[in-house]
């Protein structure tokens, strides 16, 4: 029941990553006791909204509001607490080292003094039983031996807790990715129920289906803004995909039919992964000289397929094939990019150190000349290579990891969505650098999530849920056809 | 998959698995003991206990002061020195003018938590500040009592020599001192601070202080060393700087052996109490199995090997 009364007002909110704009002015308002679904592609601000609302990213600008207009001065974690907001993260914020019934103390700081534990597990057990019947969770378990599943279902029932503060809205961030049918039926029921006692719910999934069955508003976001926000009853699976930037889908479609050519026939084949028996799915393979595009939602098992295509190299694995040394390019910089202590030549030889060698030692002339190199073809600007990497530009330092694949002797380059917060222009040289690699015979396969990034590829394969579940020529590739393989539920759409 | 199909394969041989990786402190210092009993029966009274565990008790204070540490993933390099120092706070300062000796303890366990405030302020590692503050440590105690000597105050030796009907003393200090922070780390205040090192992104988004939690983690080392000081002067009558600088190892040792992990605040006090005494007693062991002075040190370490290889194993069994 969509009520008039507001539950909580984001007026104009903004937030920016360096030059990334996350959020560009959003403006929403969730009803008392309203089933809100919220999608997007991805980086279409979802995850930064539903941080912003959890009180833990301080907007840059904007205000939110609760009670009919008071406007809540300094929203941190706490006041969200304050006012009955709850969230359902998507990495499970449960401590694995505590039970279950311990968990649940860590949300409500009253459940402290003589049988608080009792108190606690009661609580936890209460609410699972409330919303997932016949759950076989013991609040006693420590959290780390429970399944994934059950996990899930153990965040999700303690973000329905109760103690001192009434529960105004709870934000779920994918909540049915780990959970069964069964359990995934049963939470949405539950939300019903919940809504029609007025508590509000922003529910954020990929499963369009679903958004559609649970919510009764649904909004789309696609590069930080709202794009669209209408009644659930009124909307379609095709109208969504269609506001999330998949305008042109007739006419591309016809037009691909057409235009399926084969042109890897002559070139020796660099690549082959047939799917796992465990997943299923279409196989996939590259020739030499190819750039083949790694597409679908974050997180459906490109990068998994990437390691283990690096992985492959030197074993004999029937099912993962690669003909030439691998390289892969890291899209994370900070965790599994750069040696933050050590020079930008340093960082550019590292993989490369066995042809640098002489009489067992590393030969500095030689590493010098490597960098000297690189730094010419691929334009990184510094005034000195032996200077620190940090002190290079994120989109230099990016460059920087491009020439250590580049320059060891490795045929194939595994990108693992690369140009994470890299500014244009540095994006449009690398774009360039990889196109001529390619046609000197380099097979490159490139994970990214930022669409246009896909056009730059010869063709692409698109993952759902561990799979391959599209491939698509260069012909077929339009936004369209890669939002709706990303988002098919196991009919395969396009071959 | 099923949440059903992830449960349903085999509970029962993790249970063995991880029922054995408990035990295994136990397991370790009771086989110790087994073997000390076997060679020299007479060890087996009240008097042969204490004597043999008597050095135990502030080991097992400076192992749980390191549990207060490595809940929170940190290490507490210092633990051996700062025990140095306030054994010879209590042989010097505590004997002559008490009032000052109190303070200056108070002062000490005062600046751990401080410590504990500038690692979380400055996200610095553990590792380096506490090396670097061992050094002061040893140093001030140096200042306070340069050559060894001092003598210990006498309701320290009285509490330390003390003999309780039927129990030896080491016995009776290791089940309170357990049972104690067995509990305290199982309150709602322990819950949270472990949590601190189990998730700490998620306390903080449940609006906890995490600064909180590690200076009181901090404050607590610093009690339980400060502790270990006073028990050590207590037994062995007078204070040296370098005393206890074997402590620290043998503090981390204590823990991990116990059970409890460098990181995700995985902690066991009893079995860190266990591990204390099992290391305690690896000395006396190889003394009663004849093995000569020149090898103990040595001998010492390999038991310390097998017993947390044992333990890596173990984890590994449960992990698949």
């Amino acid at each position: 029941m969509v009520s008039d009364e507001t539950a909580l007002l984001l007026d104009d909110v903004r937030k920016s990553f360096g030059a990334v704009r996350a959020l560009a002015g959003v403006t929403l308002r969730v009803g008392r006791g309203e089933r809100l679904g919220l999608v997007g592609h991805n980086g279409a601000g979802k995850s930064t909204l539903m941080h912003v609302l959890a009180g833990v990213l301080k907007p840059d600008g904007g205000t939110i509001s609760a009670d009919g207009g008071r406007q809540v001065a300094d929203y941190d974690t706490a006041a969200a607490g304050r006012l009955g907001v709850r969230c359902v993260f998507q990495e499970l914020s449960l401590c694995p080292n505590l039970t279950v019934g311990e968990n649940a103390r860590v949300l409500h700081p009253g459940l402290r003094g003589w049988g608080w534990r009792k108190r606690a597990e009661g609580l936890i057990l209460e609410q699972l039983d409330a919303i997932f019947p016949g759950h076989g969770i013991d609040p006693k378990t420590i959290v780390a031996d429970l399944s994934l599943g059950r996990r899930q279902m153990v965040e999700i029932a303690r973000a329905f807790t109760v103690t001192d503060t009434p529960i105004r809205l709870v934000i779920l961030d994918e909540p049915t990715s780990s959970l069964d049918a069964t359990a995934a039926e049963q939470l949405l029921s539950y939300l019903h129920r919940a809504n029609l006692g007025g508590v509000a719910s922003v529910f954020i999934s990929h499963i369009l289906p679903e958004v559609l069955s649970a919510a009764e508003r649904v909004v789309v976001m696609r590069e930080g803004r709202i794009v669209l926000d209408g009644r659930a009853s009124e909307l379609t699976r095709r109208i969504i995909v269609r506001s999330m930037g998949a305008a042109d889908e007739e006419l591309s479609e016809a037009e691909s039919s057409a235009r399926v050519t084969d042109t890897t026939a002559d070139r020796p084949r660099q690549v082959l992964a047939t799917p796992l028996a465990a997943t299923g799915g279409m196989e996939l393979s590259a020739c030499r000289g190819d750039i083949v595009g790694l597409a679908g939602l974050a997180g459906h098992g490109q990068s998994t397929m990437l390691i283990r295509l690096f992985d492959a190299w030197g074993k004999r694995d029937p099912a993962t094939q690669v003909a030439a040394p691998v390289a892969l390019v890291p899209g994370d910089r900070q965790s599994d990019g750069v040696f933050p202590l050590w020079s930008i030549s340093r960082n550019i030889s590292v993989r490369s150190l066995g042809s640098l060698r002489r009489f067992g030692l590393i030969d500095p002339g030689r590493e010098k000349d490597l960098a000297a190199t690189w730094r010419e073809r691929i334009g990184i600007r510094t005034p000195d290579m032996d200077n620190g990497i940090l002190s290079l530009s994120g989109g230099n330092q990016q460059k920087a990891l491009f020439a250590r694949a580049l320059a060891s002797e490795a045929g194939i380059i595994l990108m693992d969505d690369p140009m994470r917060g890299v500014d244009i222009s540095t994006k449009a040289e690398v774009y360039r650098f990889i196109r001529a690699e390619a046609e000197r015979g380099r097979t490159f396969l490139w994970y990214s999530t930022e669409m246009e990034e896909l056009f730059h590829c010869d063709r692409v394969y698109v993952f759902h849920q561990g799979r391959i579940v599209a491939h698509l020529h260069r012909g077929q590739m339009t936004e369209a056809a890669i939002l709706r393989a990303s988002y098919a539920d196991a009919s395969g759409e396009v071959a | 998959m099923t949440a059903a199909s992830l449960n349903a394969r085999g509970p029962a041989r993790f249970d063995a698995v991880r029922l054995l990786r408990m035990l295994l402190p136990a397991i370790a210092l009771s086989l110790m003991l087994a073997v000390i009993f076997s060679q020299q029966p007479r060890a087996m009274s009240y008097v042969g206990l204490t004597l043999l565990l008597n050095l135990a008790v502030p080991v097992i204070l400076a192992t749980l002061s390191q549990l207060c540490i490595i809940a929170i993933n940190d290490l507490d390099l210092s633990i051996g020195s700062f025990v140095g120092l306030c054994a010879c706070i209590a042989a010097t300062l505590l004997k002559d003018t008490p009032l000052l000796g109190v303070a200056a303890l108070v002062a000490a366990v005062g600046v751990y938590g401080l410590v504990g405030a500038l690692i979380h302020w400055r996200a610095l590692p553990s590792i380096v500040v506490t090396l670097g503050l061992s050094f002061i440590w040893m140093g001030l105690a140096v200042l306070i009592l340069p050559t060894p000597g001092g003598r210990a105050p006498e309701f320290l030796t009285t509490v330390m020599k003390w003999k309780p009907a039927f129990v030896p003393l080491p016995i009776l200090y290791a089940v309170i001192l357990g049972l104690g922070m067995h509990l305290l780390m199982r309150s709602s205040l322990g819950t949270i601070l472990r949590g601190a090192g189990g998730n700490p992104k998620a306390l903080a988004n449940a609006g906890w202080s995490l600064l909180r939690a590690r200076v009181t983690l901090y404050l607590m080392a610093g009690t339980l060393g400060a502790l270990s000081g006073l028990a050590l002067v207590g037994l062995t009558t007078s204070g040296d700087a370098n005393m206890a600088l074997r402590y620290t190892l043998l503090s981390i040792a204590g823990v991990i052996l116990g059970g409890g992990e460098f990181t995700g605040g995985r902690v066991n006090p009893v079995g860190a109490v266990l591990g204390a005494m099992t290391l305690t007693l690896a000395g006396s062991f190889l003394t009663f199995m004849h093995i000569p002075p020149d090898w103990q040190i040595g001998a010492q370490g390999a038991i310390l090997i097998i017993v947390l290889a044992l333990r890596a194993v173990l984890n590994r069994a449960e992990e698949r």
